[in-house]
Parts: structure tokens; sequence; C-alpha cells
């Protein structure tokens, strides 16, 4: 037998963290069960090993039930932490855990904890969508697993291909080309076309109906079901927002210009106008000067108090909510306008007026 | 803006009086610029009673 000294051909040592169901304890009612220990591979451990060939071994199986790992994350991952040490790996793989969210978000602080806290390499699989991919893409290795276990085979064989190269230490290549998802990390690189040309290659392909790839991903909206229409007007509760940046005079909470992180809430009951004196727009996208002389031409307190006294609505709501929308990130901007509709929810607004500069 | 809002799913949308004063009109006298204002809210309002 010749023993290699040569890194590149040492046994990587692995253990695999799989949920209760790939550790074929049970479905949905083993979920409860507590983290636990296999030292025999079963089921995904053999696809892994497998993958592996005479690069690694999979030392251990760790699992623990999806429900009892969301209620006890943290005491969890210090047990889990601390067995998986006691093994020495110098690679952890979780999952795949395809769509499968909970179980996802498993894998992703499985691996997330293994490298922070152990200082061991890590990848995890899950579909892109996978709650857990948008948690954790940006700490750790996720490789795009697809949505169906159908797809068992080729995930794990990508999950070990690139944990290998993880714990060789080895240069990582670009998520298209390696398999995980994007990290939002940008890495200058020097291509053989200036911009320009690439550019005009791309809309020149565009216009002959041909294949591109688009150097920037564009943002993938959440498709949001749309609120049931209002019904009787007359007992309508209505509320005013805007991304307009309107503030009381003198911007006393230091709103943002532009990308916003948060949203003021402007007191308006009782109010018939707004007032250019007691309001302000602050906003770097658009040129404020009309806004800050008729704010009412910002956010139409006037008109709606008005409709309120005629009962053609049933209320105003006694608070704006605004914030100043210039380049806003589209998590902060979900994020806000999540914030404050729960807020509106709250106080019984059925319908809301947004103006947008 | 209407196909911005569109795009992000805003699907109840309409035309304001512009990005520098979404629900005014500067170009018209006060009374007639208050009664734009008016009719482009009761427009809004109507929106919101439609199914999407």
């Amino acid at each position: 037998m010749t023993h290699e000294s040569n890194d590149m051909n040492k046994k990587i040592r692995v253990v695999h963290y799989l949920n209760q169901f790939f550790a074929q304890l049970g479905g949905e009612e083993k979920a409860d069960v507590g983290p636990g220990f296999k030292d025999a591979p079963v089921g995904p451990e053999r696809a892994l090993q497998q993958a592996l060939g005479n690069n690694g071994e999979v030392v251990a199986t760790i699992y623990c039930g999806d429900n009892y790992f969301a209620e006890h994350q943290e005491q969890v991952l210090e047990e889990l932490c601390r067995r998986i040490a006691e093994y020495k790996p110098e690679l952890v793989v979780a999952g795949p855990a395809f769509e499968s969210g909970r179980y996802g978000i498993a894998c992703g602080a499985v691996c997330q904890a293994a490298q922070q806290r152990l200082g061991i390499a890590a990848v995890a699989g899950m579909d892109e969508d996978n709650v857990g991919a948008g948690l954790y893409r940006k700490t750790t290795y996720i490789v795009n697993s697809g949505a169906t276990i159908a797809r068992m085979v080729a995930a794990v064989q990508r999950m070990a291909a690139l944990g290998l190269k993880l714990a060789r230490r080895e240069a990582m290549g670009k998520p298209a080309d390696e398999g995980y998802l994007p990290r939002g990390i940008k890495r200058n690189e020097f291509a053989a076309k200036p911009p320009a040309e690439r550019a005009v290659d791309m809309l020149l392909a565009k216009l002959r109906g041909e294949k591109f790839t688009s150097e920037i991903a564009a943002p993938k909206f959440a498709a949001a079901k749309p609120a049931a229409p209002l019904g009787d007007l007359k007992s309508a509760v209505i509320a005013l927002v805007t991304d307009g940046g309107l503030v009381p005079e003198g911007n006393p909470e230091g709103m943002e210009p532009g990308r916003p992180t948060r949203f003021t809430t402007i007191p308006v009951g009782g109010m018939d106008s707004l007032d250019p004196d007691k309001f302000d727009a602050v906003h770097s996208g658009y040129d404020t000067a009309l806004a800050n002389r008729d704010p009412n031409r910002l956010v139409p307190l006037d008109t709606l108090r008005v409709l309120e006294r005629q009962g053609i609505i049933g209320k105003l709501h006694d608070f704006v909510h605004s914030t100043g929308g210039a380049h806003a990130a589209v998590e902060n901007a979900t994020l806000i306008g999540r914030q404050i509709a729960e807020r509106l929810k709250a106080a019984g607004v059925n319908g809301v007026i947004l103006t947008s500069t | 803006m209407i196909p911005v809002a569109r795009e992000v799913g805003s699907l109840r949308a309409i035309p304001s009086g512009g990005i520098v004063s979404p629900t005014g009109n500067p170009d018209l006298p006060r009374e007639k610029e208050k009664q734009f204002r008016r009719e482009l809210i009761l427009r809004a309002l109507q929106t919101l009673q439609q199914k999407v």
C-alpha cells in the first residue's frame, strides 16, 4: 500500500447533516426529534460517499428533526458543533434540502456554524428559492439542488465536488461555473472586450432573437396577491402613504433623502391641509421645490379631509407614513412596505393611496 | 412610472400629476389645482374598488 503524503490525495473527513426524513427516522411525525448521530451511512450519505469516491470519507451522519431545530436552534447548533468537532472533519455537508424550508434553514445554519465556530469548510444544498438560501447564501456556499428529490444524485455530486474544493482550500470559481448560488460578492476581472463592445454585442444578439447572457441579473420581484376590491367607500378608512419623503419641518428624525432603511409616521389627525411652514419634502431623487411650496401636491391631505367631511369616505387615517424612496434597495423597500402595511392593518385601515415621485 | 409600478407588482396604479407634484398641477391657478387634485383622488378611490 502506498502512502500518499501529497495533500491533494489525502482523504477528506466529512460529516453529513440530514433532517429526520433523510436520516430515515420518519416523516413529519418525527420532526420533533432532537439532534442525534449515526456512524453508518444511510441513504443520502451513501450517495455522498459515492460522489466523494476515494477523495473523502463520510465519517458520521448527524441529524435533527426540522421542528426541533427551528424551536431550539442555538442549543442544537451548540450540541452539533461539539460533536462535529469530535469527529475532526475537514468538511461538513448539509442536505440537500430541496424545497423544504425548515430543513433548508437548518442546513444553512449548520454550515455557517461549522465555518464560523469551528473553522471547518462547509457546503449546503437546496433549491434557490428555499428560504434558507435567502438567509444563508451570503455566508455559506449553497449548491442549487433544484426543487425535486429526483435530482438527488446530481445535487450530491455537485455538493461533493464543491465541498472537496473548499476543504482543500482551492480557489473557488464563479457561481455559474461551480454550481453554487451567487453570494453577492463582486470581483473585478479583466474582460477580453471593453464594456461598450460587450453591450452592443448583447443588444445585437437580442435584436436578432439570439441567446445572450446579461452581466447583471435583473431582480426578481415576488408577486404579491392584490388586495380584494374595496367595498363601500362611505365606511372605508383610507390612509395616505408616500415615498416622496414628506417630513415635518426641519426633518427632526433625520429621515434619509435616499437609500432608505426606515419610514416615519406623521400625525395628521384634525389637520385640514399640509401647511408648507410645517412640512418639508426630503428626497434626493426629484426637485422638491413644488412639494415644499404646497405639500398637498405630494400628499393630498386637503382633498382627503374634504372627502371625509363630505361623507364620501368613512375616515381619513390619522397618520401619514412616509419614506424617501430614492435608490431604495429592493430588500429595504420591501421591508419598509411590509412594516407600514402591518401598522395600517392593525389600525383597521381599508385602503391606501400611495403617492409616488 | 406606471410600467415600473406594474413590474414590481403594484397593479392599482394611475398616472399622477407628475414626478415633482404627484397630486398637484402648478400650472393651474390654485382653485383649479385643487379641483384637479380632487378628480385625481376620486379616480384613485374608484381604482381601489376595482378587481385586479
